[in-house]
């Protein structure tokens, strides 16, 4: 007799197997360490900590390895794990004006105060792959002994511009509630700007790229401009009740984009220049840039913009940003829908039947006279 | 551009049609436009009138006929035949097209100004101060405030965006204007007060339209002739006067008998 | 091994100027066509090169295809030859060619450039190489590129007319102030890059050949020597240039597109040529080739 149930547990658990002996890969070779992919693809375990909104850089490098390098899964496993973790409470506001720089660069202005500070950075690498790195064991690096001196926290550039009213400000407006929190309540339009910021922050990189790169192609062109980017460490700090005064908890490592954009301004009010955000875990500039596109493409609506495509849309976007959600269901297809599919094969049948075929010589007239 | 010889057509149609899938949108359409007679095509939904009223202005193929335009040189143009070029051209010096739905023939997101302006600008119009007059002065004759003129079309009534879209169309002084139901699905009073507007702008620019409508209150208005329309086919035609006090065929007089008593 | 020494590991191997032959005879074949319809795109198959897209792969193309060991190359990058991208290019072709660089205007054969024409005037025996990150200029009123393939063909450029024409509505003149259109020989609208508006008026009857490459967007285009390029503008808002009310700081020019820079925390302002060696030009500074 047929007893599918018991099959399928066993059929499950040997795909586990499978999958074990798939992620370690050939024995003969030493296993990757949970520390290794911590230190050695530590842009991959920035974009894992961000996507899966959990700042722990070893639990990030785990799920990595767990995930045998897909990062969208190490996103899942992460956000799953952070679904066990209590919520102690929020930590005050981070300051990056205090962040110790790397690397801190503005691309609307030549010079800055403090200096454009290029640090570690792919840009100015060309692009040819280096197969000494093929080589395993330890190739040593003439680089620079030691690390380089973080900079010394400078005010933002966009700040200079403040002094001038030139670029609008970036305070709540007056009666705006309190930031939501997504992993707290489902969103829910007409959605705040703090919200949807939140939504980008764990947003799918490759759509936010998508999407940026649309408006820059003129889908919703907001002209923008590099006015700060800065990568580098700020501190974490918890207000204690207990003890009536905040305590630095640790510190993390930010990269923040603040992108100057097309100006605005009212019959009464003056034009000046508006802003676009981008904030991520670890090193990503990639990332930071295209939520700040986005972010500014999604305030058309607040800055009565006309909404002339979809990236301007929050629906469109904040709906699909979400990669676990997108690749859960996206990939639900594979599980099995064969009820429903009966049913349209069921009546697709049924109307093939019905149609009653047209005879040949009416086509062929039809024809004549169309010609 | 107004000829001393009203004998021969601006556009003529020969046997025109355009089916789909087989069934005819228009069947074997003939018709003649002189320069500066309005022509109305009368029918109700399905008759063909918009199928035809479209392919008379090339903005959709046609299966079989001809098409022939006269030119203000004399020259006379195989239209189907013409390069798209040469159709733009024509459509932007000669012709203008009014939508039933005036959102459908304005940018909405420019100002009512550059609207009126814009076709201008096409032919090579580069004075701002001069565009703005012409735009000022087209409105005042469309019955628009002309200090609307920065305004966006959706800040004006419906009634006052298809005044504002005759405008557009008439500011390059075409010489022959195609108008979709331009009073349809608007109040009763408004369009009255359109309609004598476009009878006023017909009679005084000397202008030759082709306007489709399902209403005969219209046609009685505006048209020197008319042609009414059912299953894709001509019916009846002719000057609008005879036809509507004297319809010959049975579908005529159905449509002049339905109209409710003024 | 680091970056550095993959640069160095980079000149064995590769053909000179980076692209293949095969590569090169393609470009100059666009190019050719380019130079025979004055601002017209020709679309051509852009590669992958070293440097991101975005970054100058089109302006590095096609000085791969024309350059020449008897070239010498000048790069820069918003007027510097300094900065780090044009620094980064010029290194590509110093190992890619051998060929002799400087950073004098008027000792270059080929210049090409990000965002800026030189002060110092071009001349005949001269090619500038213009890297264009969005090569239709009408991209921010239409961005399908199939619909505006027809309006260049149809020469339909109505919507821009109508953008500038409610820019002189909402703020009493054109706001579009780089990357600024011109007609190209009465007949193509065309993007001159994102240079200044300040640079446009050079573009005119220029004795140098001007190429123009769009690697992401994959476009090419040319206006010859000496052909007509006007600006868009109404007859009473003429196109007008930009002014300061400063002079350089390091060299007093007043004729020159000037760069503000912010030097304090107060945030106190200074201007100083961007053409970096027009500057060093009229300061005597003997700057090496």
């Amino acid at each position: 007799m047929y007893v599918a149930v018991k099959g399928g547990e066993r059929a499950i658990e040997h795909s586990w197997d499978l999958l074990a002996t798939r992620r370690r890969g050939d024995t003969a070779l030493p296993e990757l360490s949970v520390s290794q992919i911590r230190e050695q693809l530590r842009l991959a375990v920035a974009r894992v900590m961000t996507e899966g909104s959990v700042y722990d850089e070893e639990l990030a490098a785990l799920a990595i390895k767990q995930a045998a390098g897909d990062l969208v899964e190490a996103i899942f496993l992460l956000r799953a794990y952070r679904t066990t973790l209590p919520r102690f409470g929020y930590t005050r506001p981070v300051d990056t004006g205090a962040m110790r720089m790397e690397r801190r660069i503005s691309a609307a202005f030549k010079d800055i105060p403090g200096g454009q500070m290029l640090g570690g950075t792919y840009d100015y690498t060309q692009r040819l792959l280096d197969f000494a790195l093929l080589a395993d064991g330890d190739v040593s690096a003439d680089a620079p002994a030691g690390p380089v001196a973080p900079m010394e926290p400078m005010p933002h550039v966009l700040s200079l511009l403040d002094k001038e009213g030139l670029i609008e400000q970036e305070t709540p407006r007056p009666g705006a509630p309190e930031p939501g929190d997504l992993s707290r309540e489902p969103l829910a339009f007409p959605v705040e700007r703090s919200t949807r910021l939140q939504n980008l922050a764990r947003a799918d990189e490759g759509f936010l790229l998508a999407i940026g790169y649309a408006t820059q192609r003129g889908y919703a062109h907001t002209h923008p401009f590099a006015g700060e980017i800065r990568h580098g460490e700020v501190a974490i700090e918890l207000d204690v009740e207990e003890l009536g005064f905040a305590v630095e908890i640790g510190d993390i490592e930010l990269t923040e984009c603040q992108m100057i954009n097309q100006f605005a301004g009212s019959g009464e009010i003056a034009p000046t220049f508006t802003q676009g955000y981008g904030l991520v875990f670890g090193h990503s500039e990639r990332k930071a840039m295209a939520m700040a596109l986005v972010d500014r493409s999604l305030r058309a609506g607040e800055l009565g913009e006309t909404i002339a495509s979809s990236t301007q849309d929050p629906e469109f976007v904040l709906y699909h940003s979400d990669n676990v959600e997108a690749s859960g269901f996206v990939q639900h297809l594979k599980l099995p829908h064969y009820v429903d599919f009966q049913s349209e094969l069921e009546l697709l049948r049924r109307l093939r039947a019905a149609k009653v075929p047209v005879p040949k010589e009416q086509v062929e007239t039809e024809e004549e006279n169309a010609a | 551009m107004m000829m001393a010889s009203s004998n021969t057509p601006l556009l003529r149609a020969r046997g025109l049609s355009k089916l789909y899938n087989g069934r005819g949108g228009c069947i074997g359409v003939d018709l003649d436009v002189y320069p500066g007679e309005v022509l109305c095509i009368v029918g109700e939904s399905g008759s063909g009138k918009s199928t035809l009223l479209n392919a008379l202005a090339l903005r959709s193929p046609v299966n079989s006929g001809s098409l022939d335009y006269r030119t203000s040189e004399g020259e006379v143009l195989n239209l189907l035949t013409l390069s798209e070029q040469r159709r733009r051209l024509l459509s932007r010096t000669d012709w203008g097209f009014v939508h039933q739905n005036a959102r459908d023939g304005l940018r909405s997101g420019v100002s009512a100004g550059a609207n009126i302006g814009e076709p201008l600008m096409a032919v090579g119009a580069r004075h701002y101060g001069r565009l703005r007059d012409a735009a000022s002065d087209w409105m005042t004759r469309v019955e628009l405030d002309p200090k609307r003129i920065d305004e966006l079309p959706g800040a004006f009534s419906g009634g006052m965006q298809q005044r504002l879209q005759i405008a557009r169309n008439l500011v390059t002084q075409p010489r022959l204007v195609f108008m979709d139901e331009p009073t349809a699905g608007l109040d009763v009073s408004v369009q009255a007060r359109l309609l004598d507007l476009l009878r006023s702008l017909t009679s005084k620019l000397h202008l030759a339209a082709v306007i489709v409508t399902h209403d005969i209150g219209v046609a009685r208005l505006l048209a020197h002739r008319l042609m009414v329309m059912k299953d894709g086919r001509v019916v009846e035609s002719g000057l609008t006067d005879q036809v509507l006090d004297d319809p010959q065929h049975p579908y005529t007089q159905t449509l002049v008998a339905s109209v409710l008593p003024a | 091994m680091n970056a550095r020494a993959a640069e160095t590991s980079m000149t064995e191997g590769y053909n000179f100027a980076y692209l293949d032959e095969q590569t090169k005879r393609m470009i100059r074949r666009a190019l050719l066509k380019a130079v025979a319809v004055p601002g017209h795109q020709v679309p051509f198959a852009s590669r992958e090169m070293p440097l991101p897209y975005g970054w100058g792969t089109g302006g590095l193309q096609v000085t791969s295809a024309i350059i020449g060991r008897a070239d010498t190359l000048k790069v820069i990058d918003q007027g510097s030859d300094e900065t780090t991208n044009a620094v980064n290019i010029r290194r590509f072709f110093a190992r890619t060619t051998g060929v002799a660089t400087t950073t004098h205007t008027a000792d270059a054969t080929i210049v090409q450039t990000r965002h800026r024409i030189p002060e110092h005037p071009l001349t005949e025996r001269q090619i500038i190489v213009y890297q264009v990150p969005m090569p239709e200029p009408l991209f921010r009123l239409e961005p399908r590129v199939t619909e505006c393939r027809k309006l260049h063909a149809l020469a339909d450029y109505g919507l821009i007319n109508v953008k500038y024409y409610e820019d002189i509505v909402q703020h009493g003149s054109i706001a579009t102030t780089y990357d600024y259109p011109v007609l190209v020989n009465d007949r193509y609208l065309t993007s001159p890059s994102p240079i200044p508006k300040f640079d446009n008026p050079k573009m005119h009857m220029n004795p140098a050949l001007q190429l123009f490459g769009a690697g992401r967007e994959r476009r090419i285009y040319a206006i010859p020597p000496y052909t007509k390029v006007k600006s868009l503008d109404f007859e009473d808002h003429p196109f007008t240039v930009q002014h300061w009310d400063h002079e350089c700081a390091l060299c007093a020019s007043t004729e020159s597109f000037l760069d503000e820079m912010i030097v304090d925390d107060a945030g106190t302002r200074m201007f100083v040529c961007s053409d970096s060696d027009y500057c060093h030009g009229r300061r005597g500074d003997g700057e090496e080739a």
